[in-house]
């Protein structure tokens, strides 16, 4: 046994130091790209029961989401008519500006659509692992979205294969601001759960119950990546103010359901990534 | 049966169970925990044929996971090694005739499992929520392993039967 955690503490040291282009990383790859049709073959046989527990699952929820989808559409339908002239204001503000901005969402962006192939122990890791790589054009940080809402970025990349960290991994934080303005940190909320937190909000900003709440395309502080401005990640579902606090606390339901991922867009940018000076 | 069929057996089982585990199980969360079929294997093979077998195909079925993960390869063959040969020397020594030695040990196991990755995390510098890990996810986890158990174990029992204590050669414990 002494031989077996001695190699397991070695495997353990060389990957934590070597490089992603390193000896140990390659096999890795190599390897994923050799189970994978275990994996797929897997998928296949568990398909049919998914599918009719989904099928059960989603009678059960039908009732309660149908009247909420109808309180978000009424919503929405009076959000699109007051943001639709404004984003026509807008454009021709830009244009007589002559307004240079890096590559916009979702214009700017190429899509890489993706099924999601694994999904790691949730307690310890926050992530998936999606079935487009390198050969995709895949890169590096780049941003992962779901039924246009942000999931996360890419943390790894195989020549076939990317690992994905959800918004939900305590590593990740996402500049992000609430549509009136409100501009923080989107990360993990304390505890279990998908619910999301929007830090280092100041207290004289103002945030309501049911704000949406989108990437705000800034790179700020130990932030990995910059992304995209405006995509949807959530809704405010709380706000509180406390004395003690420097910021407010305001909780976020993601649009996403991280548990029930099936596909991603991993969104490669047409243009190159900014640097910074 | 020798002991190279056996080794083919729990090579070809804990295989299987690390690929369900990978691809389906590690997608269903109940009450935040996700069942762990591959411990539990590892649990009933390492109880019906030691520690030799408990630790090697806790290594090889470990570097299968963080293989198909992406994952830092050798953090699960550490844990499941270590559990592995644990559990093997529990049936070795008094467990393996005990009908309540699957249930106990998956039980412990499940503990020490996650008690193992969260120090191994912390260690490698992934932020990892205690809480999460030891608060919510942990007494759920081992309710839905110990559901796991008797199909599996008594699935471990129909593959590896127990050998007879004269053919182990080993001293047996009375009362």
């Amino acid at each position: 046994m002494g031989v077996l955690v001695l190699l397991s503490l070695a495997l353990i040291t060389i990957y934590f130091r070597e490089s992603p282009g390193g000896f140990l990383h390659r096999t890795q790859s190599g390897g994923a790209t050799i189970l994978r049709p275990f994996e797929v073959g897997a998928n296949r046989v568990a398909r049919p029961f998914e599918d009719v527990y989904g099928y059960f699952h989603g009678l059960a929820v039908a009732r309660s989401e149908n009247a909420r989808l109808r309180v978000e559409l009424e919503r929405y339908r009076q959000l699109y008519g007051a943001s639709a002239s404004a984003i026509q204001q807008n454009v021709d503000l830009q244009k007589e500006l002559h307004y240079y901005e890096t590559a916009k969402y979702p214009e700017g962006y190429r899509p890489v659509f993706a099924s999601v192939a694994g999904r790691p122990l949730s307690q310890f890791d926050q992530s998936i692992v999606v079935e487009a790589g390198k050969h995709q054009g895949v890169r590096l940080h780049d941003p992962v979205v779901a039924s246009g809402s942000l999931v996360g970025e890419v943390t790894k990349v195989t020549s076939t294969m990317a690992r994905v960290t959800l918004l939900t991994d305590a590593e990740i934080a996402v500049a992000a601001k609430d549509l009136t303005g409100a501009a923080g940190l989107i990360r993990h909320g304390q505890g279990s759960g998908d619910s999301l937190i929007l830090d280092h909000v100041s207290k004289d900003q103002v945030v309501h119950k049911g704000d949406m709440v989108v990437t705000s395309g800034i790179l700020a502080g130990r932030l990995r990546s910059l992304y995209p401005k405006n995509i949807p990640i959530g809704v405010v579902t709380s706000v509180g103010r406390s004395e003690i606090e420097l910021y407010m606390s305001i909780q976020v339901s993601p649009f996403v359901d991280f548990s029930t991922l099936d596909s991603v867009a991993i969104l490669v940018s047409r243009k190159p990534a900014p640097q910074l000076p | 049966m020798s002991r190279g069929a056996d080794a083919a057996k729990s090579a070809v089982l804990l295989f299987v169970a690390a690929i369900l585990q990978v691809a389906i199980l590690d997608r269903i969360l109940i009450l935040h925990a996700t069942p762990d079929l591959l411990l539990v294997t590892l649990v009933g093979v390492s109880l019906l044929r030691g520690s030799l077998f408990g630790a090697t195909g806790g290594f090889f079925a470990g570097l299968v996971v963080d293989t198909a993960d992406l994952g830092t390869l050798g953090l699960t063959s550490l844990v499941l090694t270590i559990a592995g040969y644990w559990i093997g020397r529990y049936g070795e020594t008094t467990g393996r005739d005990r009908a309540h030695a699957p249930f106990l040990s998956v039980a412990v196991v499940t503990v020490l499992v996650a008690l193992g990755q969260l120090v191994l995390h912390f260690m490698i510098g992934d932020h990892v929520s205690a809480r999460l890990v030891l608060l919510d996810a942990l007494a759920p986890g081992i309710l839905l392993n110990l559901l796991l158990t008797p199909p599996v174990y008594g699935l471990c029992r129909r593959l590896f039967r127990p050998p007879a204590w004269a053919e182990l050669g080993e001293v047996r414990l009375l009362g």
